[in-house]
C-alpha cells in the first residue's frame, strides 16, 4: 500500500467520515452506502450528508427500517462485485442484525474456503458520553471482537477516522467499524487521500513516556491523554498506545510499549467482564510477564447496563480513575 | 371514515357513530394529550428532558388505543406513545421517566398494565403476544393492545409476533400507527403493499385500516378488534392512517425531507379539531365542556411540568441494585469502589482542596 496524501485538512470526525465515503465512492463505483435515514437527511449524525445528492439513489439510499435485512443484504450486494458500506442507527439497534453478522458475515470466507470473499463494512456509531438514553450508549465492541472472522476497528481522532475507513472499505475482509459517538464533533488536522499507512491492525503511540503505558483505544484515548497530561503535572511520565484496530491485535507495538515502561493500565468503556479489556490484560501479561513490575490494571465500565444520561459519568472512565490505577502499580518495589 | 376532516358524518357515520359520552371523554383525551405533548416538547427546549418524541397530530390514535382497554387490558406502547401511556392514567411524570435521563423507565408496569417504553423498534410485539397467551393460560379475559409506527413493520420482530399470535390464536389487537415516516424514510421506502393492514392476510389475521385523524372511526374499529379478540377470534391487526406533525424528535430537521405544503394539508385534518367541530355542531359540547376539558390538560401539564422541574439527584447505588435479583461479587466490589471515590469527592470539596490532591493522597 501507498501512501500518497494529497491534502491536509481540518474536520470533525463525523466530516472526515463523510469525506472518506465520498473519496472511496468517487474512486470506486461499485462502493455503496445504504442503512436506515442515510439518504436525504443524510444520517441522524449527518455523517452521510451529501452522498445522494452528489452520487444519486443508486449509490447512497434509505433501506426499510429492517437491520437483520440490512446486514444480509449487503452480503447478497458484496457477493456479486459490489464494496457496501452499511450504516447501523446506533450501537444497540445494530443487534437485529447480530445473526447475519456473526453466521455468514463472519464466516463466509472460511465456509467456502476463500472463495467467496465480503469486502462490505458495517459502520456502527457507538458508546457512550453522549447523554444518551437507553439503548444509544452501548459499547458492543467486544460482541464483534469474539467472533472470529470479523476485523473490529475503532478510531480515536478525525485523521485515524479517515484513513481506517479508507482501508477497511479497501480491505478483502468484512470490518466492523465502530465511530465513538462522543467524538463525532471533534475536529482535527485530516490527511487526505488514498492512505492506507499505518493500516488496519497496527497500534500507534500516542504520547511518549516512560514510567507506565495506557492502553486504550477509541472513546478511551482522549480521556487516556488527558490522564497523561495530568500525571506529568504530578511528576509521573505516562505512555499512551491507540489501538485504533482492535482485531487484528497489534502485539507487537503493545507490548514493546509495555516492555519499555514495565507497567500497564487497560482503558475502555465497555464493561469490564469478559471484555476487550480483558483480552488485552491477558495477552500483556501473558507476553511481558518478565518485564511487568505491577500487574496490568483494567479501568473499564462496571458490569451493569448502560446508565441513564445522569448517571453516566459514574460508569465512564474519567482521569481521576485512571490515575488511582495507575497510583496501584506497586510503585513502592521499584 | 366516521367524521370527514371538516367534522361532518360521513353516511357510515350516521348509523355508527359511538355514544356522544365517549366522544367527549375522547375529546377530551386528545386535548390532555396535545397539551402533554406540547408541554414535554417545551421541556425539551428548556433542558428539562433529554429528547422528545412527540406524538403531536396522531393525539387520535393515542387516545383512542387507552380508551377502547378495560382496565385489567394491557397496553404495549412503542417509544412515541406516551400520550396513550397517559391516557390510560400512568402518571405523566413517570411516563417521562425514559426521556428526563434519571432512569430507563418510569412506572410500574403492573399498575396499569403498560409495559415499558423501550426504543428497540418492534421488540415489544412477541412480548405483547407471550403476555397475552398466558392471560389464555392462565383462564383471565385479558386483551392485549400492541403499538408500533409503520417503519416498526419492517422489523423481523413484528412478523414473528403476528405470526406466533395467529398460530396460538392470542387476544392481540396489533395498532399500527401510520404516520408516513420513520424518521425522513417515507413509507413508500418500508412496504409494497397496498397498505400495512394487507400485512395480517400472509399470517391469516384479519387487517382493517381506519382513518387515524377520526377519533369516532378509531374507537370504533379498535373497539370492534378488541371485542373479537375477546371473543376468542384471535388476532386483529388495525393500521391507523395519521400523520407525525412535527419532526421525529427535537433532534430531527424534518425540512430535509418533506415539504411545508405537505404537512399544512395534514395539518388541517388535524384529529381535535375535526372531534371539536362536530361535537360543537351536533351540541354535544357546550362552552362550559370545553373550558372544563381545556382546565383538565391545564392541570395534567402544570403537574408535568412541575414533577420534571423538580431536581432529583439520582442515586448511583440504584446503577447496582437492580442488575440481578442479588447483586454478584464482582458488582458488591465495584458499588465500593464508587462509594469510596464519592467519599473521597466529598472531603476533597470540604477541604475546598483539588480533587486530584484526595486522589492523591488516599493512596500515597
Ligand atoms: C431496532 C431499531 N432500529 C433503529 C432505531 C432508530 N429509530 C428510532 S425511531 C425510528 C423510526 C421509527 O419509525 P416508525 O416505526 O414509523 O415510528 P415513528 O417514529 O414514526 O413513530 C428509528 C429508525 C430503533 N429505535 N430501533
Ligand atoms: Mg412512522
Amino acid at each position: 500500500m501507498t501512501t500518497t496524501a494529497v491534502a491536509h485538512e481540518t474536520l470533525s470526525t463525523a466530516q472526515a467520515i463523510n469525506r472518506a465515503l465520498h473519496d472511496a465512492m468517487t474512486e470506486d463505483p461499485a462502493v455503496l452506502m445504504l442503512g436506515e435515514d442515510v439518504g436525504p437527511l443524510g444520517g441522524v449524525f449527518r455523517v452521510t450528508d451529501g452522498l445522494t445528492a452528489t452520487f444519486g439513489e443508486d449509490r447512497c439510499f434509505d433501506t426499510p427500517l429492517a437491520e437483520a435485512g440490512i446486514a444480509g443484504f449487503a452480503v447478497g450486494l458484496a457477493m456479486n462485485g459490489m464494496r457496501p458500506v452499511v450504516e447501523m442507527q446506533f450501537d444497540a439497534f445494530a443487534y437485529p442484525a447480530f445473526e447475519q453478522v456473526v453466521s455468514h458475515i463472519a464466516k463466509m470466507r472460511n465456509r467456502t474456503r476463500g472463495r467467496v470473499e465480503l469486502p462490505l463494512v458495517i459502520r456502527v456509531p457507538y458508546a457512550g458520553g453522549i447523554g444518551g438514553v437507553e439503548h444509544h450508549c452501548d459499547s458492543s465492541e467486544s460482541y464483534y471482537a469474539h467472533t472470529p472472522g470479523l476485523h473490529v476497528v475503532t478510531p480515536s481522532n478525525p485523521s485515524d477516522a479517515y484513513s481506517l475507513l479508507r482501508s477497511a472499505i479497501a480491505s478483502p475482509d468484512p470490518v466492523i467499524f465502530l465511530e465513538p459517538k462522543k467524538l463525532y464533533w471533534a475536529k482535527g488536522e485530516v490527511a487526505l487521500g488514498d492512505r492506507r499507512e499505518p493500516g488496519i491492525g497496527t497500534a500507534v503511540v500516542r504520547r511518549q513516556g516512560t514510567d507506565a503505558t495506557l492502553i486504550a483505544y477509541g472513546p478511551a484515548v482522549p480521556v487516556a491523554m488527558e490522564a497523561a497530561e495530568e500525571a506529568a503535572r504530578e511528576g509521573r511520565s505516562l505512555q499512551v498506545v491507540d489501538l485504533r484496530s482492535i482485531v487484528p491485535f497489534d502485539d507487537a507495538t503493545v507490548c514493546a510499549a509495555v516492555e519499555s515502561t514495565g507497567r500497564a493500565v487497560v482503558i475502555a468503556e465497555a464493561a469490564g467482564f469478559a471484555s476487550v479489556a480483558s483480552e488485552i490484560a491477558a495477552r500483556v501479561s501473558e507476553r511481558c510477564f518478565h518485564s511487568l513490575s505491577a500487574p496490568v490494571r483494567r479501568v473499564t465500565g462496571f458490569d451493569i447496563p448502560y446508565p441513564p444520561p445522569k448517571l453516566e459519568h459514574v460508569q465512564l472512565p474519567s482521569v481521576a480513575r485512571i490515575l488511582d490505577a495507575v497510583d496501584d502499580l506497586q510503585w513502592e518495589d521499584a | 371514515m366516521l367524521l370527514d376532516p371538516d367534522g361532518r358524518p360521513t353516511a357510515a357515520g350516521a348509523a355508527r357513530l359511538p355514544a356522544g359520552e365517549e366522544l367527549l371523554r375522547g375529546l377530551a383525551g386528545m386535548i390532555t394529550a396535545r397539551r402533554f405533548n406540547d408541554q414535554a416538547s417545551a421541556l425539551v427546549r428548556q433542558g428539562r428532558l433529554a429528547v422528545y418524541p412527540s406524538s403531536h397530530g396522531q393525539e387520535g390514535c393515542q387516545v383512542a388505543a387507552a380508551q377502547v382497554l378495560d382496565d385489567g387490558d394491557w397496553l404495549f406502547p412503542t417509544y412515541r406513545d406516551t400520550a396513550a401511556a397517559v391516557a390510560r392514567g400512568v402518571d405523566p411524570v413517570e411516563v417521562l421517566g425514559l426521556l428526563k435521563g434519571d432512569w430507563h423507565s418510569g412506572y410500574d408496569p403492573y399498575e396499569r398494565r403498560v409495559a415499558p417504553l423501550t426504543t428497540p423498534l418492534a421488540t415489544q410485539l412477541p412480548h405483547a403476544v407471550g403476555v397475552a397467551h398466558a392471560a389464555r393460560l392462565r383462564g383471565e379475559g385479558t386483551v392485549v393492545l400492541a403499538m408500533c409506527g409503520d417503519g416498526a413493520t419492517s422489523e423481523g420482530d413484528f412478523h414473528e409476533a403476528l405470526n406466533f399470535a395467529a398460530v396460538f390464536r392470542a387476544p392481540v389487537v396489533f395498532f399500527v400507527q401510520n404516520n408516513q415516516y420513520a424518521i425522513s424514510v417515507p413509507l413508500a421506502r418500508q412496504t409494497a403493499a397496498p397498505t400495512l393492514a394487507h400485512k395480517g392476510v400472509g399470517y391469516g389475521i384479519p387487517g382493517e385500516q381506519v382513518d387515524g385523524n377520526d377519533l369516532a372511526a378509531l374507537l370504533d374499529v379498535l373497539s370492534g378488534a378488541v371485542e373479537r379478540a375477546r371473543a376468542g377470534e384471535g388476532p386483529q391487526l388495525v393500521e391507523g392512517r395519521t400523520y407525525r406533525m412535527q419532526a421525529h424528535t427535537n433532534a430531527d430537521d424534518a425540512t430535509r425531507y418533506r415539504a411545508d405544503g405537505e404537512v399544512a394539508a395534514w395539518v388541517a385534518r388535524d384529529p381535535l379539531v375535526r372531534l371539536e367541530t362536530y361535537l360543537r355542531t351536533d351540541g354535544i359540547l357546550d362552552d362550559a365542556r370545553a373550558a372544563a376539558f381545556a382546565d383538565a390538560a391545564e392541570q395534567v401539564a402544570r403537574r408535568t411540568r412541575d414533577g420534571i422541574n423538580r431536581d432529583v439527584v439520582p442515586d448511583p447505588d440504584d446503577l447496582f441494585r437492580y442488575v440481578y435479583s442479588e447483586p454478584t461479587s464482582q458488582l458488591v466490589e465495584q458499588l465500593a469502589l464508587v462509594h469510596d471515590e464519592l467519599s473521597r469527592d466529598e472531603s476533597s470539596r470540604d477541604e475546598s482542596s483539588r480533587g486530584e490532591q484526595s486522589r492523591a493522597e488516599a493512596h500515597r
